[in-house]
């Protein structure tokens, strides 16, 4: 852990691999480094497949490291739920900072565990905030809601569209689009994209205001990096407008709340678990419910009223260490 | 609770010649057998190759050499893993080189490489070993040194 706080490479990187696999060292881990989090600033970015944005933050990474920013990145691809394997190919597009130690870049696939990515992405996030880096960027492909919460967890996300992203915005999920405070459409150089402008204008019309922002719609060229000051202005832009009405502390709250949530549930689950008792009981309440002699919901409480007995009689709570 | 880790490989293709047919198709063989695999591309140097390999902290690394660099490439890549703590990534791959030289590069502690032609289920079948023996004989992966 001092290595990682003295900004080694190797010792981030593994200290993720904890968070990723969901090891139990990790409550100790991040427990260690709660003291060094917050002070990084985190940005989402989200939108359909191939939409560009793994080189709309290559962009950005260039233009934070000009200004003398470091740069953590968490790209999320998803897993096949066939295979359990991978294809993480965000990287290829961010490679432009190649050697600098001012840019890390790690790659997570989802895993298929629902709502645990947003839970080890964000831990994720903590790490790379924790290392120093003064902007964390999490990119994730904006199809399903999970992947959405993960662009949520940031300070600001940008939905990043393109001309033919047509199709894609008519069926979008409300989520995605309530999920913006600042839309992209890329790939600007191609046909279209005017058309990709007014129609993300005319949604934004249609919908109700949330509140004093307004969510801007810019254009890029994330290729020739055109536009991407004007991006990092509307964030910036964003981040006051939020400051001025108390949106970010209210934010931070809202997500420290839901993690909190989480992690409680998480440690009993795994504490649960972790006794072999439980399984033991497990197995005697299926073949009761599976014989008509219990409810399914009955037996479960059942099961978790005997571990909190067990769990007392080792000397109290587990502590999830 | 703590599910498997899935093997984490991270498949580039040094140097400076043209394509990445072959390395996309080792990265698509290698997802297929339930592995999560980095693709970094093409042109990467071994200290960018080894800066990925730290900060995804991968299990392996396989490298497509195809433009006779590879007795520069294999050797200086191991060269820095040892250097920065990495001694514990299986580095392999193929490409078009002689019988002589993968001996050559074994000797230095790089794993089996496979030429052109190879079957790919040899090599998925490889690194999964290589992967099960580790696992057997450490503590594990993601452990954190540190912690
Ligand atoms: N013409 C044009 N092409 C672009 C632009 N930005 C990105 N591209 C191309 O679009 C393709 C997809 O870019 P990525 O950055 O990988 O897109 P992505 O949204 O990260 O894709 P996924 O992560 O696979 O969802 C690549 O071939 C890029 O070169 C742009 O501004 N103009
Ligand atoms: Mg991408």
């Amino acid at each position: 852990m001092q290595r990682l706080l003295a900004g080694e490479a190797r010792a981030a990187g593994r200290v993720i691999s904890l968070i990723e696999d969901r090891r139990p060292e990790r409550f100790a881990v991040l427990g260690a480094l709660a003291g060094r989090v917050g002070r990084a600033e985190r940005l989402g970015v989200t939108g359909p497949p191939g939409a560009g944005k793994s080189t709309l933050i290559n962009a950005m990474t260039r233009a934070l490291r000009a200004a003398g920013r470091t740069v953590g990145v968490v790209a999320v691809d998803p897993t096949s739920p066939y295979t359990g394997g991978a294809l993480l190919g965000d990287r290829v597009r961010m490679g432009e900072s190649g050697l600098d130690a001012g840019v890390f870049i790690r790659s997570m696939a989802t895993r298929g565990a629902l709502g645990g990515l947003a839970r080890a992405a964000e831990e994720a996030c903590d790490v790379l905030d924790a290392y120093g880096r003064d902007v964390v960027v999490i990119e994730t492909v904006g199809v399903g809601q999970s992947e959405v919460d993960v662009a949520r967890a940031a300070d600001c996300t940008l939905v990043v569209l393109s001309p033919e992203s047509g199709d894609q915005v008519q069926a979008m999920k409300a989520g995605l689009m309530e999920a913006a405070d600042v839309f992209v459409v890329n790939k600007a150089d191609r046909e279209g994209a005017d058309r990709m402008v007014a129609q993300v204008e005319e949604m934004l019309h249609l919908r109700a205001r949330r509140g004093a922002w307004e969510p801007p719609v810019l254009r890029s060229v994330a290729l020739k990096g055109e536009g991407v000051e004007a991006i990092l202005e509307a964030v910036a832009r964003h981040r006051r407008s939020e400051e001025e009405r108390g949106g970010l502390a209210a934010r931070r709250r809202g997500r420290l709340l839901a993690r909190l949530r989480a992690a409680v549930e998480e440690i009993h689950r795994e504490a649960i678990w972790a006794d072999p008792g439980s399984a033991l009981a497990l197995e005697g309440a299926a073949d009761r419910v599976a014989s008509g002699g219990a409810d399914l919901y009955g037996a479960a409480a059942g099961l978790f009223r005997s571990w909190l007995r067990r769990a007392a009689g080792l000397g109290g709570p587990p502590r999830g260490e | 609770m703590t599910e498997a880790r899935p093997i984490r490989v991270l498949v580039a293709k040094p140097g400076l010649d043209g394509h990445d047919r072959g390395a996309r198709v080792v990265a698509s063989a290698l997802r297929d057998a339930g592995m999560e695999v980095i693709y970094g591309g093409l042109w990467l140097s071994p200290e960018e190759i080894v800066t990925i390999a730290e900060q995804e902290d991968v299990d392996v690394i396989g490298l497509s050499s195809m433009n006779n660099a590879h007795m520069t490439v294999f050797p200086r890549t191991l060269e820095l893993l040892r250097e920065r703590g990495l001694g514990d990534v299986l580095l392999t791959g193929g490409g078009i080189m002689t019988a002589e030289d993968m001996e050559a590069l074994g000797r230095m502690g790089v794993g089996r490489l496979f030429g052109p032609g190879s079957d790919m289920d040899a090599f998925v079948e490889y690194i999964r070993r290589w992967c099960e023996t580790r696992a057997r004989g450490t503590e594990g992966r993601g452990t954190c040194p540190t912690a």
